[in-house]
């Protein structure tokens, strides 16, 4: 994805990290700043399913081909399905952040939580420049 | 699109016949059968069956595949793939944090005497008086220049030192019955100290960084803790900038009973002007290939001796060098608290002759002017380019902290990237087809797009205002068409690589035919 773009039907965490809420569930991925900072991703690390998450913490890695990166959770939860696909296929983050380069489904603890992330608007507004 | 087939673009000065881009072969592709670049003499000595030798499972059936060419093919194959390589002997290399300064002629005339060249790493120390001499002489000078009593040159690279130094750090702590399990590095430190750490057993736990560039203190505050085993510290940072607060720095670490090390990939800012030990760091590496000159070749070799105060230097790795009371040298071997042997024999010999020879030949007072030019290279440089307003380079480049630095500096490409579509990888790129090897790149992380430059002070200022130049011209050109340094390098043996594949499927060996 060339252009940078920032969903509205998202919410967004200080740390470049998007979460689509369905219901007591959300999936969980890196937004277009965050992999393109990274640059070309090379390597995902899949946590295990049932790891438990919480907000602001790292719960994996993102290996690029400029530096290994921590991955901090939007959301407090237990993860409930991660995505295989990017253990052949990482630069599916690069290529579609949003879609085929999501990173985890978790299952919510605390819902009231997603209160504290950013809409798209607010979220790009922190990005400057 | 496949970089590798893209002409060079129309105003770009480039023609396709300028590409040197010979496919590469090895050395087995090369020849012909029965090829000879020697003949052996004829035997002198009784022939022996290998049979009556070596056992059945040991001997091979079939002959080895060596290739078998002529001595000019050999020569030509050698110093073809050489000059593929960029190196200091062709260029400016201008990469942060690793002061690729040039490496003095005289240096080699003296590593290549044969009483060192020679010498077997076996020998009696009664009859290599003279090497042990060299390494005692040499730990003295390191000891003086760091401001710490103790020294040993074992370990290999500076990574290796690093990694001595928390393997001291851990003897340290448990010989005084403690088990700490963390270990403090700054966010803008060198990618080996993390690496050091976990490698060593300990957690890494990181230091932000204040606006001023240098250690946030009230981080370092509510992090030191009891469970700290050291604290690991470049001083000048990755950003190039000394920090002042390191007494008060070293009053915390030491207050908690933790180490102060220091990653000595920066001497070269400060040699003979300010000293580790007196700043009160415990253990300090060196980068003798990057301080104190070595021929920079295809990545080494190098070498990683450490200093270390009085309360470190029971655990020192083994053998030492000793000198006795009639001035005859030794190994020790017998040290019983000691952490250790690092790696086989006593270290990387050829680089201390180098090192030694380099110290001798500037003395305490050339030592001193090297790291004060090195300081003033890279502050004209960053000068020359804030200057530069057709076009604005600093707007484009702004400087990441700061308003001086050091022997290095770190700028940001993100306004580029926003402004002209222009990553700084692609500014690195570019920099190769003006004859520059790139400055480090994505490095320190906490800089956006960082671009680290460290001139060194083996540099001319007619060197240092070609490459400022180039900058601005790679800038200048982006602004019309961005695609050129987006697709670059043109001149270069191979263009853009495939990062991503080589990372996911490396090829490490290559099938003979």
């Amino acid at each position: 994805m060339a252009e940078a773009s920032y969903p509205d039907d998202l919410l967004y965490h200080a740390e470049h990290d998007w979460a689509r809420i369905e219901n007591d569930e959300a999936v969980l991925g890196i937004t277009w700043y965050a992999q393109d900072a990274l640059g070309e991703v090379v390597f995902f690390d899949p946590p295990a399913v049932g790891t438990a998450l919480s907000q602001g913490e790292p719960y994996t890695e993102v290996e690029s081909v400029k530096a290994v990166s921590d991955v901090v959770a939007p959301l407090s939860g237990e993860i409930v399905a991660v995505n295989e696909a990017l253990a052949d296929s990482p630069q599916a983050i690069n290529e579609d952040p949003y879609g085929a380069g999501w990173l985890v489904r978790v299952r919510l603890s605390d819902t009231a939580e997603s209160e504290t992330l950013m809409d798209a608007v607010a979220y790009t507004a922190t990005l400057g420049g | 699109m496949n970089a590798a087939t893209t002409a060079p673009p129309a105003g770009s000065g480039l023609s396709e016949t300028s590409l040197q881009r010979e496919p590469a072969v090895t050395i087995f592709e090369r020849g012909a059968p029965g090829r000879r670049a020697f003949q052996c003499p004829a035997l002198d000595v009784p022939a022996v069956d290998p049979h009556e030798l070596l056992p059945a499972h040991l001997r091979r059936s079939t002959p080895p595949a060596l290739p078998e060419i002529s001595e000019p093919e050999i020569v030509r194959h050698y110093v073809r793939l050489s000059k593929r390589n960029f190196d200091l002997d062709s260029g400016f290399y201008p990469l942060g944090s690793c002061t690729m300064k040039h490496n003095p002629r005289l240096h080699e005339r003296v590593a290549a005497l044969p009483g060192h060249a020679r010498l077997h790493p076996l020998q009696d120390p009664a009859r290599a008086q003279g090497a042990l001499e060299l390494m005692w002489n040499l730990e003295r000078a390191l000891s003086e220049i760091s401001g710490l009593p103790h020294v040993s040159l074992q370990p290999s690279a500076g990574s290796h030192g690093e990694l001595a130094g928390v393997l001291l750090t851990r003897a340290y702590h448990e010989s005084r019955g403690e088990t700490r399990h963390k270990v403090l590095t700054p966010d803008t430190s060198h990618g080996t100290n993390p690496a050091t750490v976990t490698m060593a057993g300990f957690e890494v736990v990181a230091l932000a960084t204040n606006p001023d560039g240098g250690i946030d203190l009230d981080d370092l505050r509510t992090k030191a803790d009891s469970d700290v085993a050291c604290l690991m510290l470049t001083n000048p940072n990755t950003l190039g900038l000394f920090d002042p607060n390191i007494v008060e720095i070293a009053e915390i670490v030491h207050g908690v009973g933790a180490t102060l090390y220091y990653d000595g990939a920066n001497l070269n800012a400060i040699m003979g002007l300010s000293r580790p030990g007196d700043m009160g760091f415990d253990i300090v590496h060196f980068n003798l290939h990057k301080s104190f000159t070595q021929p920079h070749g295809g990545g080494g070799p190098g070498s990683g001796p450490i200093a270390v105060s009085e309360r470190i230097a029971p655990y020192l790795p083994v053998p030492t060098v000793t000198r006795d009371e009639d001035g005859h040298f030794n190994l020790d071997h017998e040290r019983s608290q000691s952490i250790g042997r690092l790696r086989g024999f006593q270290g990387n010999y050829g680089c201390f002759v180098r090192s030694y020879a380099y110290i001798c030949s500037l003395g305490a007072e050339g030592l001193k002017d090297a790291s004060e030019t090195a300081v003033l290279n890279a502050n004209y440089l960053l000068a020359r380019l804030k200057n530069t307003t057709h076009p604005p380079v600093a707007e484009y480049l702004p400087l990441a902290y700061g308003k001086l630095c050091l022997h290095e500096f770190v700028l940001s490409g993100g306004p580029m990237k926003r402004e002209l579509g222009l990553k700084t990888l692609d500014l690195a790129k570019r920099l190769l087809d003006h004859g520059f090897h790139p400055p480090t790149v994505y490095f320190p992380l906490l800089v956006d797009e960082a671009l680290m430059v460290e001139p060194t002070e083996t540099e001319t200022r007619e060197t240092l205002d070609a490459f400022a130049d180039a900058i601005a011209a790679i800038l200048s050109e982006a602004a019309d068409d961005p695609e050129i340094a987006r697709n670059a390098p043109y001149t270069t043996p191979v263009r853009r690589l495939d990062e991503v594949a080589a990372a996911k499927h490396p090829v490490i060996r290559q099938a003979l035919s």
